[in-house]
């Protein structure tokens, strides 16, 4: 098994999975604690509608996923404290994104391949200049999340009176769906659009349910993340089964047996 | 005693619905108010202009001489409490801590001096043997306990609570009054309060703002709380009795 570590496409896949999966972790904190999950996975969605369409189009799919994924998240974030019924209009906006990526890919008549590494991930394709650019985004996403971190935790608590302190509330939730946004579009490489989830939830869902400590939480749902992508890399690399099936299983795994220890306990 | 907060001809309109119509009131130093009225009547909305929250359709507020204005450290708020969810994953000493910090850019670095500085008033507020519980599972008045907790932290001048004794038993309620009323001695702090029950509150409080239909009334609790003057405010006939103590306003909810 160890010499799979040499081959280049798995070494740019475990340090590539190892940023998305801090990102995702720190990002998907948040998301949970605002219970905005729903619009994390209605993200995704729209930023397969961009990817297809970028495909179509004959541009690289990422461009597509983060223009449509940012645009989606502002939109989000500027209509849903508006909006009282907001999982009903996420919903509706969801179904609206994945049709016109339905769309795109019918009227794309090349390789289906594109499509399925859309849906399901592309972590053992990637190259060099991938891996560069994720590492980019990741660093700059977690710095500036390191920056909103005590206000951003204060209004998801509590926004009246995060307001009333001088917390600028509002700016805060659009830079959060913007933030969720680019994480989307990193994870979408690892786990594709379908199972963006196993990235942004299942670790943190995980070790919140381990310690109550904001900080701790999210470097658990961290080394969580990487452990869960690597693992799965690996396995995948072996058996030649896809990447984002072990992932998942790996993250309902653990995640499983944290709840079964609660029951004994 | 010197004036902390003056309300000169305050009219508050959301749209078209009038909320408040020319309120005037003034609060000295050390006060401790009870602003009372039925739902609607537009008291949270009263606080909300004290914060800065909203502005004024037309009037003046003035709070420790200048106007409201957001992340004001001398006021102190609490806003109406609603139970947090059983599985939320922070700890009691985190909420304090936004009490502290929660408006600054990154992280919090732990310090000896900001660890102190949250125990203590959690030791203050009788609640230190919670601090590293999760939130969700708190009782509904210890996390009201907590939100009080959260809004001394800056040492503030003027505490504002938005029914602090909703939602909460007869006993945990007693002791919400009990440690405002320490507190208000101790610290010399000016506090309004909103409720919807004078009568737990009747022994402690200097005055009682109450508010219908957007206007108010303002005086001592039996002053105000009286069959004439409250029919004035309402519009209607309204019947104020006293027994035992305790003062009960029929036909209230009603008009």
């Amino acid at each position: 098994m160890w010499a799979l570590l040499h081959y280049s496409f798995i070494q740019n896949a475990l340090l590539s999975s190892a940023f998305v999966a801090i990102v995702a972790a720190f990002a998907g904190y948040f998301l949970l604690i605002r219970r905005l999950t729903f619009a994390g996975h209605a993200i995704s969605h729209i930023g397969f509608a961009g990817a297809a369409g970028a495909v179509w189009l004959g541009f690289d799919p990422v461009f597509g996923l983060l223009l449509f994924t940012i645009l989606g998240g502002i939109g989000i974030g500027i209509w849903g404290n508006v909006l009282r019924e907001r999982d009903v209009t996420i919903g509706i906006f969801l179904t609206l994104a994945l049709s016109l990526g339905i769309l795109f890919l019918f009227l794309y008549q090349g390789y289906a391949e594109q499509a399925y590494s859309i849906l399901f991930g592309t972590i053992l394709g990637i190259n060099t200049q991938d891996v560069f650019i994720t590492a980019l985004l990741s660093i700059i996403v977690c710095g500036l999340l390191l920056v909103l971190f005590r206000p951003l935790l204060f209004a998801s608590f509590d926004a009246d009176v995060a307001e009333a302190r001088g917390v600028p509330v509002r700016f805060l939730s659009i830079m959060l769906l913007l933030i969720i946004a680019v994480t989307v579009s990193l994870s979408v490489q690892v786990v594709g659009v379908l199972l963006i989830f196993t990235l942004l939830v299942g670790p943190v869902a995980g070790a919140m349910r381990l310690t109550q400590n904001p900080v701790v939480t999210i470097l658990i749902a961290m080394v969580l993340g990487i452990f869960y992508s690597w693992t799965g890399i690996l396995f995948a690399a072996l058996t030649n089964l896809p990447v984002s099936f072990f992932i998942a299983t790996l993250s309902f795994g653990v995640y499983l047996l944290i709840r079964m220890r609660e029951l004994l306990i | 005693m010197p004036t902390v907060i003056s309300l000169e001809h305050l009219f508050m309109k959301f749209g078209e619905r009038k909320i408040l119509q020319d309120i005037n009131f003034s609060v000295e130093e050390g006060e401790f108010i009870a602003i009372l009225g039925p739902n609607g009547a537009g008291k949270s909305t009263l606080l909300k202009l004290l914060l800065g929250l909203y502005k004024p359709s037309s009037g003046k507020i003035f709070i420790l001489g200048k106007e409201p204005r957001r992340g004001n450290s001398d006021i102190g708020y609490a806003p109406q409490h609603r139970m947090l969810e059983a599985d939320l994953a922070i700890r009691a000493r985190d909420v304090v801590g936004f009490g502290l910090d929660g408006n600054k850019w990154g992280i919090a670095l732990p310090s000896k001096q900001r660890t102190q500085k949250i125990e203590r008033v959690l030791r203050e507020v009788g609640i230190f043997h919670i601090a590293d519980m999760p939130v969700g599972k708190l009782s509904g008045g210890q996390q009201q306990l907590l939100l009080i907790a959260q809004a001394l932290l800056t040492d503030p001048k003027i505490l504002l609570l938005d029914e602090p004794l909703s939602n909460i038993d007869i006993a945990h309620g007693q002791k919400v009054i009990s440690l405002l009323t320490k507190i208000s001695r101790e610290r010399k702090i000016t506090i309004l309060l909103v409720t919807h029950d004078i009568n737990p509150l009747l022994s402690v409080v200097s005055r009682v703002v109450y508010l219908v239909h957007g206007q108010c009334v303002s005086g001592k609790p039996e002053e105000v709380i009286t069959s004439e003057k409250l029919s004035r405010l309402y519009g209607t006939s309204i019947e104020v009795i006293k027994t035992k103590g305790r003062l009960f306003v029929i036909g209230e909810e009603a008009s």
